[in-house]
C-alpha cells in the first residue's frame, strides 16, 4: 500500500526524489503520510484536491484487496 | 521496473545504417527517438583499406505512451496484479487495454478505481508535455460492455418517458457517461435529452417532446 502510494505520488511530480512515504499502522486502519517538495503539493492535490481524491480511491481499491482500512494524508 | 534499454550505440556503412540498426533493436521510429552522430563513416584507401564505420548513438525519447506504461506496470507489480497491456496509438488517443484475471477490483464500483486511475495516467504521461495525449484505459472491455448497457438503458428509458408522458430522471453519472447516453437518444425526435445538478451528481433528465 505504501509502494502504491510511492508510485503515484513519483509519477506525478517533478521532483521524485523528495517523494517520502510512511506508514502509520494502527489495530484497524492504517495512515499513509505523502511529504512530497513544496513546489510539488500542487501536482498531489489538484484543483479543489481532484488528484488526491484519485489517489485515495486508486489506494482505496488496493486496501480493499487486503481487506485493511487506509486512508492517505498529504503533510 | 522498466527493463527494456532506452539508449544505444550502433555502427554502420553509413550513419542512416547505423540509425536503422540501432532503431530495430530499440523497435522504434524515427521520430521517437534523438540521435547523436559520434562519427561519419570514412573510406579507406580505393574503399578498402582502414575504413571507419559510421557510429551513433541513438537514445529513445520520452513519450506519453512509455511514461503511461511505465506507471501502469508499477502499480501493477506492487499491486501485484499478473496483467498484460495492449497499447493502441491513433493519433492523439492512446488506447490501453489491461487483460488479466481478477480486475474487478482496479474497475471498481461504477468505474470508479479505473476512472481514478486513468486520470492519474494522463497526468503524469503528459506531465510537462506540449501536446497533449488522451489516454483512455479500458479492463478487460469493461468501458465497452458499460456503453452497451448504458444505450439499452437509454432506450429503454426513452420509452418510458414517452409513454407516460413525464420527465425521467436518471442516476448521476459522469461526464463520459452521459455524453453516451446523449448522443444514443440524440437522433430520436419524440424525447429530448439534457443534463442537471452539479458534478459529481449531475444526472440525465430525458423528456418527452409535446405534440
Amino acid at each position: 500500500m505504501k509502494d502504491l502510494v510511492e508510485v503515484l505520488a513519483k509519477a506525478l511530480v517533478d521532483h521524485p526524489e523528495f517523494v517520502i512515504v510512511e506508514m502509520k499502522e494502527r489495530e484497524k486502519s492504517s495512515v499513509i503520510e505523502l511529504r512530497v517538495a513544496p513546489d510539488d503539493m500542487g501536482k498531489v492535490i489538484g484543483k479543489q484536491g481532484r488528484i488526491a481524491r484519485a489517489i485515495r480511491t486508486v489506494v482505496k481499491a488496493a486496501a480493499t484487496k487486503e481487506r485493511k482500512r487506509v486512508t492517505v494524508e498529504i503533510v | 521496473m522498466n527493463v527494456e534499454p532506452n539508449i544505444i550505440e550502433s555502427s554502420g556503412k553509413t550513419v542512416d545504417e547505423a540509425i536503422e540498426s540501432a532503431l530495430g533493436v530499440l523497435k522504434l521510429n524515427r521520430e521517437d527517438v534523438e540521435i547523436d552522430i559520434l562519427e561519419e563513416a570514412t573510406k579507406g584507401f580505393f574503399g578498402i583499406l582502414g575504413g571507419k564505420p559510421a557510429r551513433v548513438r541513438v537514445k529513445a525519447k520520452i513519450t506519453a505512451a512509455g511514461r503511461a506504461k511505465d506507471m501502469l506496470n508499477n502499480v501493477m507489480q506492487v499491486m501485484k496484479l499478473d496483467v498484460e497491456l495492449e497499447m493502441i496509438e491513433k493519433n492523439e488517443k492512446i488506447l490501453i487495454n489491461i487483460n488479466g484475471s481478477d480486475l474487478g477490483i482496479l474497475i471498481g464500483r461504477r468505474g470508479e478505481t479505473l476512472d481514478a486511475l486513468q486520470y492519474l495516467v494522463n497526468l503524469s504521461a503528459n506531465k510537462n508535455a506540449e501536446k497533449r495525449k488522451r489516454i483512455i484505459i479500458d479492463i478487460e472491455g469493461y468501458r465497452r460492455r458499460r456503453e452497451e448497457t448504458l444505450m439499452k438503458l437509454a432506450f429503454k428509458l426513452a420509452d418510458k418517458a414517452k409513454q407516460r408522458g413525464r420527465n425521467v430522471v436518471l442516476e448521476p453519472m459522469n461526464s463520459m457517461e452521459r455524453r453516451i447516453i446523449h448522443t444514443a437518444l440524440q437522433e430520436r425526435d419524440d424525447i429530448y435529452t439534457f443534463s442537471e445538478g452539479e458534478e459529481p451528481y449531475r444526472k440525465i433528465i430525458i423528456s418527452p417532446k409535446k405534440g
